[in-house]
Parts: C-alpha cells; sequence; structure tokens
C-alpha cells in the first residue's frame, strides 16, 4: 500500500502533503488533550507494534501480498487522534528509514493510511459497536466491531490511492480499471487485516481492557461489561 | 509512574513486537503487495521511481553489508522498532510538554 514516488504527480502530491500537514496540526492539538499518563506509553507501544506487524507481509492471491495497514487495530486501543499519530510515525520511518514508500509520496501515504484508514476505521467501529452492545457483552462487541472496521478500512485506503491516481496520476490507464483491481485485491488483504485486528484486540480486551480505548472511552446505550 | 501491572503488560507487548520484527519477519511473503501487484498487472508500475533512499544503509529491511538474510532482516527489524519507539516517544513528550 506504500506509494512510491512516480505514480503521482507533484502536484497532487504537494497538495496532499499540505493537507496532510494541517490535518496533523489538528491531530497534534487534538491528541494533546485527550494524552493521560495512562494512554502515553500506550501510543508508543502501539507505533511500534504496527511497525513490526507491517514487516509481516502474508500471501493473499497468487503471487500477492498483503500486510496490516493497522488504523482500525490503532483507533480502537488509543482512539483516533493517537492512532493518526502512530500510522504517521510508522510511515516516516519506513520512508525515511527502511525506503518503503517514496519521500515525495510520504503526504499521500500518511493522507490515505493515517486519516482515510483510521477515520474510516472509527466511524465503522462507533457504529457497529453501538449497534451490538445493546445485544451482547462488551467486550465481544468491542472485537466484532474492530474486526468489521478493520476490514472495510483497507479497501477504503486502497480507494483514495484510487481517487488520488484519478487526480494526478502520472500513467494514463483508465482509472475505473485501476478502481477495480485495487477495491478486489484489497477486499482479500482486508480479510487478513481482520484476523490480525480480531486476534490483537481479543488478546489485549481480555487481560487489559481497561487500557481499551473503545471499550471506555465510546459511549453505548446499555452496555453490559 | 508507571504502575506494576501496566508495566508487565508494557514489557510483555514491547516484547512481542521485537519478537514479530526480529525474528518473525524473516518468514514473511515476498511477493509484491497489492498496489505493486495492481501497478504490475496494469502497467503503471513503469513510472515508478527509484527510492531517493535506495541505497541507505537499511534499505529494503535489510543491513547493507550483512549477508545473512536472517540476521540482516532481523537487525533491520529490531532497529525500526527501537527507531518507531523513539520517535514517538519525542512527539508524545512534545505534546504533554506544551500542556503546561
Amino acid at each position: 500500500m506504500h506509494i512510491p514516488d512516480g505514480f503521482i504527480d507533484i502536484p497532487t502530491s504537494a497538495g496532499a502533503a499540505l493537507l496532510t500537514m494541517a490535518g496533523l496540526g489538528v491531530t497534534l492539538k487534538a491528541a494533546k488533550n485527550k494524552l493521560d499518563e495512562r494512554s502515553a506509553p500506550l501510543i508508543g507501544l502501539v507505533a511500534v507494534f504496527i511497525f513490526a506487524v507491517q514487516m509481516l507481509n502474508f500471501p493473499v492471491a497468487a503471487g500477492t501480498s498483503g500486510h496490516l495497514l493497522g488504523g482500525a487495530l490503532a483507533v480502537v486501543l488509543v482512539g483516533p487522534y493517537a492512532a493518526t499519530l502512530a500510522l504517521t510515525v510508522v510511515l516516516l520511518i519506513q520512508g525515511l528509514l527502511f525506503a518503503d514508500g517514496g519521500l515525495t509520496a510520504l503526504g499521500l501515504n500518511i493522507f490515505n493510511m493515517g486519516f482515510v484508514g483510521v477515520w474510516v476505521s472509527y466511524g465503522i467501529f462507533v457504529l457497529i459497536y453501538k449497534l451490538l452492545a445493546r445485544f451482547g457483552s462488551n467486550k465481544t462487541s468491542v472485537v466484532i466491531a474492530s474486526a468489521i472496521a478493520s476490514f472495510i478500512s483497507v479497501p477504503a485506503a486502497a480507494s483514495a490511492f484510487v481517487f488520488e491516481y484519478w487526480i494526478g496520476g502520472v500513467a494514463t490507464y483508465s482509472t475505473t480499471t485501476v478502481l477495480g483491481a485495487m477495491v478486489g485485491t484489497h477486499i482479500l488483504i482486508g480479510i487478513g487485516e481482520a484476523v490480525i485486528t480480531f486476534l490483537t484486540i481479543s488478546a489485549v480486551i481480555s487481560t487489559r481492557k481497561d487500557l481499551v480505548y473503545g471499550a471506555n472511552k465510546v459511549k453505548t446505550k446499555s452496555a453490559k461489561s | 509512574m508507571i504502575e506494576k501491572a501496566n508495566r508487565k503488560f508494557y514489557l510483555i507487548s514491547l516484547l512481542v513486537s521485537i519478537g514479530l520484527a526480529g525474528i518473525v519477519s524473516y518468514y514473511a511473503s515476498s511477493s509484491p503487495d497489492g498496489l505493486e501487484k495492481v501497478a504490475g498487472d496494469i502497467g503503471f508500475i513503469e513510472t515508478a521511481k527509484d527510492h531517493t533512499l535506495d541505497n541507505s544503509a537499511l534499505a529494503d529491511y535489510g543491513v547493507a553489508g550483512i549477508e545473512n538474510e536472517r540476521l540482516s532482516v532481523g537487525i533491520a527489524g529490531i532497529v525500526g522498532v527501537i527507531a518507531t519507539g523513539a520517535l514517538m516517544y519525542l512527539i508524545v513528550k512534545f505534546i504533554s510538554r506544551k500542556k503546561k
């Protein structure tokens, strides 16, 4: 999912970089207000865990692999603002230290994975969680909602790339063709994303439910604990 | 101060991350990822440029000069874990400082 240099033209990349910087300004401010002694170390651990798991490409179809994006995982553990910061740090380290993700595409990559992936996850998570919490236990609702949110966040982030390709793609292949292929492939990768997110959130929530943002900070109507 | 129960949880999750980046990463699939595969199939991979830092010491998750593949990716992974943790720590430190 890391866009290299050359896929998207410079004006579009620069536009995305400016938009991303503005978004990060807002995010830093919002995260500052929500940060407490409890969540601060957790954000670091989430960033580190996402970096590690992103190295673990899993095979999805003949000759194709995918890796965790981590937006939903981070949202459920530390909330959307801290999640964006964690993803941004991961992408900076990957681009600057490991030559993964082009430098001119850094804004695009942070936009797609750090903002689109995170906020789509947050929206879907809150929606499904509130719905499920009316019927089931709080823990189960969190775990199922995070799996669904993570599944959808992957084709969503892939679609953000297609949008950027439509605006400023250097190549001239049809956007519809790119959209079909990107969404199709990333639905498969989304299944892997959902499995990893499901397992991780299950493990954390069964031992330390108190540390899970999604289980404590998102209000539900009749959550049973 | 970090409470004792938290310290244990933090330590375990850090060790899991180090294990994944330092050991399990060797077994990761080396097939192109979704975007790269689609770009190759459709053809727009042609416009991709080499990364500016392609010749850097840790490019592509390997340590330049270390022949042993397992060691090379493992060390790169652990360096990445430390760098990610350090940068995140600095940012969190920076925003909590501004609070006062």
